[in-house]
């Protein structure tokens, strides 16, 4: 940790409070990222536009920030078969609990909802406990 | 304005805020989440960072009065329960995402990147959602 980590992990912060505030303000929906993604594989419906709008400004904010910007560091060293593994589970586990980092761990904790507070501590400790086991036990 | 204008908006600043604090990356999520390892706790910031500005910028729309219902349809929507659900579901998850380092956001603006982790984690993350819809949702 460097003092340009605590600023830019403070600023995206700051732009993804922003984010969370601009879809509840317009479109009065919370802005979880799982629940959004979930809802466009339902048979289509007039509730659908607005989820694919924020899903293809997000998907293009990497293309953007790569073209204004410059490049972005992402490195994957988790084999693949793990990553499917990952992949269901939070695809699942985030239907079932109602909610993921965005859903529970921003819009909810902002608006102090003891479900996503539970829910924020319960997914924060799993995953510490399972980084823990995966990179000091096995 | 424009439900899809303000949607996308709310998406590209997302994304933004995610590239900006580093959140897609997932070997620096894994050294968050490594509090024994060589920890680097610089990500707590991020959700610091979101709380407040959220946490200020709505306290000012609840203070609109032209809002003020919208506002509280949001928290009336929102189940209070907690339940076993609620707990085995966020462990799933957090299971998940210390296996992988991403979470669904950073999963979705990976998708770019080139990367057939990125790949082979978003298709799976699609096929954990419709696992949900057939074992949970009467159709």
């Amino acid at each position: 940790m460097t003092l340009l980590t605590v600023a830019t992990a403070f600023s995206g912060g700051i732009f993804i409070g922003l984010a969370s505030a601009i879809l509840l303000f317009f479109n009065n929906r919370n802005a979880g990222i799982s629940g959004i993604a979930a809802g466009l594989i339902k048979p289509w419906q007039q509730d659908s536009y607005w989820r694919l709008s924020f899903i293809i400004g997000l998907v293009i904010s990497a293309p953007l920030w790569r073209l204004l910007v410059g490049d972005i560091s992402i490195q994957i060293n988790t084999p693949l078969i793990v990553l499917a593994v990952a992949g269901l589970l939070v695809g699942y586990g985030t239907q079932l609990g109602g909610g993921c980092t965005s859903g529970h761990g921003i819009c909810g904790n902002a608006r102090l909802s003891p479900r996503s507070i539970v829910a924020t501590l319960t997914f924060m400790a799993a995953a510490g406990i399972t980084v823990y086991l995966v990179r000091h036990i096995f | 304005m424009n439900l899809n204008i303000s949607a996308f908006a709310s998406g590209l600043t997302f994304g933004l805020g995610l590239i900006i604090s580093q959140m897609i990356n997932p070997v620096k999520v894994l050294s968050f989440l490594d509090v024994t390892g060589n920890w680097d706790p610089s990500l707590a910031l991020v959700m610091a960072g979101a709380l407040l500005t959220l946490g200020l910028l709505q306290w000012l729309i609840r203070k609109s009065t032209k809002h003020i219902q919208s506002a509280n349809a949001i928290k009336q929507a929102t189940p209070k329960k907690i339940d076993v659900k609620l707990i085995f579901g966020s462990s799933l998850f957090g299971i998940g995402w210390g296996l992988s380092g991403l979470c669904p956001g950073p999963a979705l603006v990976g998708l770019t990147s080139g990367l057939s982790g990125s790949y082979v984690f978003a298709a799976a993350l699609f096929i954990g959602f419709l696992l949900f819809n057939k074992l949970h949702r009467k159709p």
